[in-house]
């Protein structure tokens, strides 16, 4: 059974991201292994030579993603798998590959930090490093699965955002998203949309740094491309000392995604243009939202909810919307406040937000934690 | 011989970066001098994979060719993906001393342990050279630099021996001094199956030269010439006696699979499973 099935399945998170990453083209994958991330790597080495594709094991995290780099210049779809000690080695080629222009995706499976924390517990402590983590001006996209099912079709859309902007893409999971096992409908493949970055014609010479995203050749194929993680003009020379060539490049790159931000949004939403409160969340940690909503509800406190599935770019306009509504904004994570701060950046004055945090052991916020908080908001109102 | 060779036809047409009296501009030469003599009119079947430091320019954007130019030491990683999905490629990693023995050093002996098909021209100034100067894994010991006011009080390595020792197919040393040793070495490199590292110790007459009494490049060239003995002579010599000597010949050259050719061992395997 080579290709990806369509039909009803029972599967662990990390192996829905392996097949979703083998549905989307991906054809080479490095890696370094590490809890919670190694089922990927493990999966992808099962699988990916079945489907005509490359898989190694390298020597460290920076390797892992340099090697995903070489091969995406070679027109491969590639991608890696890590955690959080990973996640932060690669930040040095997350910046490489990102002012390069080369589309490769991340998988940051987030457990408990900082440093080796609690490796087999889950957390969702890496939210800033996957915006800010390396040096440097730029932007990131990253993305954030809340299922088995979202771990197949965010992973999808990871490559298919990575392909359309030449950039790297994070799909930011977490230990509980990738370890549980619940069931996956793997659609047939026709009907998903899978993109391909644009290629260049035999006569362009200017593949970097340009307004709309530039057509990006391969090596081998007669280009004579010169990448460069300096900053470089048009046709990657290096500009080491210009102002304005600078200011162009890092400009266009941010750009060419900020401009984008809203086609990249993506987010599920509950009755936000009704609601007294509000929450805002993404991951695992919205899984128990659900039930809190509908026991507020209940109860007959006017409940909504806006779950991203896109957190970088933070998705600002549908936050603010749920605000002019909304008295109270709770925002659940399991780290001691990050996303938070884009929340209340965005909410100003409009509502009061609310943190709800818990770190340790890899326990979930649950519903009765979410929904004393929330009957807490309205009491204080 | 065709056609003579003219370095231009590889270049493009820009002004090179190298500092007066710099060994990078004579591994350039002798590189490109080694792929005209092995018949290849441009560079199409080559793709350059370069770190951070004056070397990793070599390529970088002056070879008319694709050339990667990736971060400080992750040249060899990147090549390695290069190289596995496009194993037709000629894949050639430029890098200095402290970008490959340095900040890289667990890629470099991790792709000659895999012995994947690439080939590594290492320029060991000895120095750290483009951030001015700083004591580099490969300097001698008791040398002053600017990170060592005192004196150097770490020995250097030997990085080819390691290479030789961690499994490459082949593994040479020359200086720039020897042109024609150094461009067959390259020549046998290009051409060997496995991975191949030729190592070409280089004068950095700006930021080291001229700090330790060696005012400019033929001064370099001489103390490489007395400095400098063949590897058959110093396997007979102690180590206290070769301390500080650049010991220079063939460390590695022999015939053993390559990592692509287990690599497609395991992708048969895999294909009889996906049946």
């Amino acid at each position: 059974m080579a290709k990806t099935q369509a039909g009803t399945f029972f599967w662990q998170g990390n192996q829905a991201c392996a097949e979703g990453a083998l549905v989307a083209g991906c054809r080479f994958f490095a890696g370094y292994p590490i809890t919670p991330a190694s089922e990927i790597f493990e999966h992808m080495a099962l699988r990916l030579p079945q489907n005509s594709g490359i898989v190694v094991q390298m020597e460290d995290e920076m390797a892992a993603l340099g090697a995903v780099i070489g091969a995406s210049w070679t027109g491969a779809k590639a991608m890696t798998a890590t955690s959080g000690p990973g996640f932060s080695l690669m930040q040095e080629l997350m910046g490489y590959a990102f002012m390069t222009e080369t589309p490769c995706v991340i998988v940051d499976v987030q457990r408990a930090g900082p440093s080796t924390g609690q490796a087999t517990k889950c957390g969702q402590g890496d939210v800033m490093q996957a915006r800010w983590g390396t040096h440097g001006d730029y932007t990131s996209v990253v993305l954030t699965p809340n299922s088995v099912q979202e771990m197949f079709e965010l992973t999808i859309q990871a490559f298919n955002l990575a392909e359309t902007y030449r950039t790297p893409v994070v799909l930011l999971a977490d230990e509980i998203v990738a370890h549980m096992r619940e069931r996956i409908t793997v659609p047939p493949l026709e009907q998903l949309t899978i993109v391909n970055r644009k290629r260049p014609n035999a006569t362009e010479t200017q593949f970097f740094g340009q307004k709309e995203v530039a057509p990006m050749p391969s090596v081998g194929e007669g280009f004579n491309v010169a990448v460069t993680g300096s900053t470089h003009n048009e046709q990657g020379y290096r500009f080491t000392a210009d102002p304005l060539v600078h200011k162009q490049l890092v400009g266009n790159l941010i750009e060419k995604i900020r401009s984008n931000a809203d086609k990249i949004a993506d987010y599920e939403t509950y009755n936000t243009d009704n609601c007294d409160v509000a929450i805002v969340s993404f991951g695992c940690t919205s899984r128990a939202m659900y039930e809190a909503v509908e026991h507020a509800e209940h109860k007959g406190i006017k409940t909504g909810f806006i779950r991203l599935k896109t957190i970088w770019p933070f998705p600002e306009k549908i936050v603010q919307s749920i605000a002019q509504t909304a008295h109270t904004v709770i925002v659940p994570e399991m780290n001691l406040g990050e996303i938070l701060y884009e929340v209340q950046r965005t909410v100003k004055d409009a509502a009061k937000v609310v943190p709800l945090n818990k770190i340790g052991g890899g326990e979930l916020i649950t519903p009765e934690e979410l929904l004393a908080e929330i009957e807490g908001s309205v009491k204080t109102n | 011989m065709t056609e003579p060779f003219t370095i231009r036809k590889y270049l493009r047409d820009l002004p090179l970066p190298f500092c007066s009296g710099c060994g990078c501009l004579t591994v350039m030469n002798s590189f490109l001098r080694a792929v005209h003599e092995l018949g290849h009119k441009d560079l199409s079947k080559f793709v350059f994979c370069s770190g951070i430091g004056c070397s990793a320019w070599i390529p970088s954007p002056y070879f008319k060719a694709d050339s990667i130019h990736a971060t400080h030491g992750r040249s060899i990683p990147v090549a390695t993906g290069i190289k596995l999905m496009r194993p037709n490629l000629n894949v050639v990693i430029f890098g200095g001393d402290g970008d490959i023995a340095g900040i890289g050093l667990s890629h470099l002996v991790h792709a000659a342990r895999r012995n994947i098909d690439v080939t590594v021209v290492m320029v060991n100034n000895m120095i750290y050279g483009m951030t001015g100067g700083q004591v580099a894994p490969t300097t001698p010991f008791g040398i002053k630099t600017t990170t060592t006011p005192y004196g150097s009080f770490d020995p250097p390595l030997d990085t080819t021996r390691l290479v030789a020792t961690a499994g490459a197919s082949y593994a040479a040393r020359w200086t720039t001094l020897h042109f024609k040793q150094l461009k067959d070495a390259m020549k046998t490199a290009v051409t060997t199956n496995g991975f191949a590292f030729v190592e070409a110790v280089s004068p950095c007459p700006t930021t080291f030269g001229r700090r330790i009494g060696l005012k400019d490049a033929a001064e370099m060239l001489r103390w490489f010439k007395q400095n400098a003995m063949s590897k058959e002579q110093a396997d007979k010599m102690t180590e206290k006696e070769l301390a500080n000597k650049i010991v220079v010949g063939k460390f590695a050259h022999r015939k053993k699979p390559t990592f692509s050719d287990h690599l497609q061992k395991a992708l048969k395997e895999a294909e009889k499973t996906a049946q």
